[in-house]
């Protein structure tokens, strides 16, 4: 409806706009939001598997002797430890301990790693990196221009990977989930990892701008047969939310301290970074608030912004992502809520636009493949 | 990839994107149908849950008298006329996305017994409003 005129385009857009894709703005990047139908995408993720344009996320790589180094102290997590070939969900953290943005970490040999960042912050956060890299002996290099990422996600991701290429059927049995490694697929060579963000087993794969549209059409060819859909950004959305992942802007931002959002485990706190010193202070209180999945009954669902309301109607809490979850057929949500009403099974209710509707905490993630 | 019969001539629209079943230019009488119109449908995505108002509700032309909620949105439904609401698409309870996929015949959403029809356009309206 609107001109995306100003949109940067992904390598893949003629292949989207061939698919008939409707397309969204995204953090400045012309992306389909849906191929046909949002839903059917969101179950073949569930039951078959999807194809995701993720050409969006940025790439920064760090490569040197320092490498490793330079990533502890920019990072909340451990990079050090991690070994070759595995990969690490991590945070960039403000020198007052907020998160900046979150992101996942590839080691690719002793000093080489790929740090995959949001689109919405892959400008700041690469810049960020490349200034907390001074005085490090490391290459950082913003490698998001020329970097796409094609995810294959779902149970049969396996099958739709192994019919493109059978060549890769053997890296398949031994690659871990976050663990990635270099294959070639239909002669194009990929950084393969065994990492996503739906639920489901699931592949991101790596690849020069350049041949994108190649690797594309080889993977929905082969796919054809294991009932592999284009996905877009819409199902992405309902898919890590049933997963209960949190997405940076709603459950994660500038003002989120890692612990509340139960990020503990990925806060190294034993090591020196940007922000530790916040964030082990942060760590000796309890905080007043903590993240929490919420499962309400009818369909009618809470989104960002509605208010968790108490006994009384008191509010304690604020609903960060919410929707009417596909596979549950129930309103399922993400909420920041006071920390002593946060337990398993506590009743509260939502103000959904106007009418307060029940709601129970429940565990995460709402959705677990089997 | 829009259908040809994305708007119909033979409905009125109003700029929030329900049409009603009333002849551009003819004075509504009797009980009409409203729906959403495939301008919207297609803008939403798919459509997961519809909150319409109660048979015998009073409704008031350009004010909020339900919702539609598609997996990424909600958005308010107007009322396009002053009048008493007669029927509801009782379908649609069970399968809202039918106003995506017929938004002007299986997937209406309510009937309305007018008393005056608020401000409305015509299909060729309607669209130059969507382009503008």
């Amino acid at each position: 409806m609107t001109a995306n005129d100003d949109l940067v385009r992904t390598p893949l857009d003629a292949e989207h706009e061939r698919l008939g894709a409707t397309f969204t703005d995204f953090a400045g990047w012309r992306m389909p939001v849906r191929y046909d139908s949002d839903l059917a995408e969101h179950h073949a993720v569930r039951n078959s598997a999807g194809l995701f344009d993720l050409s969006h996320m940025g790439e920064v790589e760090f490569v040197g002797p320092q490498a490793a180094e330079a990533l502890d102290h920019a990072l909340a997590g451990k990079l050090s430890a991690v070994t070759v070939g595995r990969a690490k969900y991590s945070l960039l953290c403000a020198p007052d301990g907020g998160v900046l943005d979150d992101l996942v970490v590839y080691r690719l040999a002793d000093d080489r790693f790929l740090v995959v960042v949001n689109a919405s912050n892959a400008a700041q956060d690469a810049a960020e990196l490349i200034s907390r890299a001074k005085g490090f002996d490391v290459d950082v290099t913003d490698r998001s221009a020329e970097t796409a990422l094609i995810a294959v996600q779902g149970p049969r991701s396996p099958d739709v990977l192994r019919s493109a290429e059978p060549g890769v059927a053997s890296i398949l049995e031994g690659l871990r989930y976050y663990a990635s490694e270099p294959a070639t697929i239909g002669g194009i060579d990929v950084l393969l990892a065994r990492t996503g963000y739906t639920g489901e087993d699931g592949f991101e794969l790596y690849v020069p701008d350049e041949h994108a549209p190649a690797l594309w059409n080889t993977l929905l060819a082969a796919g054809g047969q294991h009932a592999l859909h284009p996905a877009g950004l819409a199902c992405r959305d309902t898919l890590r939310l049933e997963a209960g992942m949190a997405l940076y802007g709603h459950e994660l931002t500038a003002g989120t301290n890692p612990f509340a959002a139960g990020l503990r485990r990925v806060v190294a706190l034993d090591k020196e970074f940007v922000g530790r010193d916040t964030l082990a202070a942060l760590a000796e209180d309890e905080p007043a608030r903590v993240l929490a999945g919420l499962t309400g009954t009818g369909r009618r669902a809470g989104r960002a912004g509605a208010t968790v309301l108490g006994a009384d109607d008191a509010p304690v809490g604020v609903v960060t992502s919410g929707v009417l979850s596909p596979t549950l057929g129930v309103p399922i949500a993400l909420a920041y809520i006071d920390r002593g009403l946060s337990e398993v099974g506590t009743e509260l209710r939502v103000d959904v636009r106007g009418r307060s509707q029940p709601y129970t905490v429940s565990s995460l993630p709402f959705y677990q493949r089997a | 990839m829009t259908s040809p019969d994305l708007v119909p001539a033979n409905l009125s629209y109003t700029s929030d994107h329900e049409w009603i079943a009333v002849e551009p230019g003819a004075t509504a009488s009797g009980e009409v149908r409203v729906g959403l119109s495939a301008v919207a449908t297609e803008a939403l995505g798919e459509i997961v849950f519809v909150d319409l108002p109660a048979v015998g509700t009073e409704l008031t032309a350009g004010e909020a008298c339900g919702e539609i909620e598609s997996t990424k949105s909600v958005s308010e439904l107007v009322s396009p006329a002053d009048g008493t609401v007669v029927s509801v698409n009782e379908a649609l309870a069970d399968n809202p996305a039918l106003v995506g996929e017929d938004p002007y015949g299986e997937g209406w959403l309510f009937t309305v017994e007018v008393a005056s029809l608020g401000e409305v356009l015509d299909a060729a309206a309607y669209r130059a409003r969507n382009e503008g």
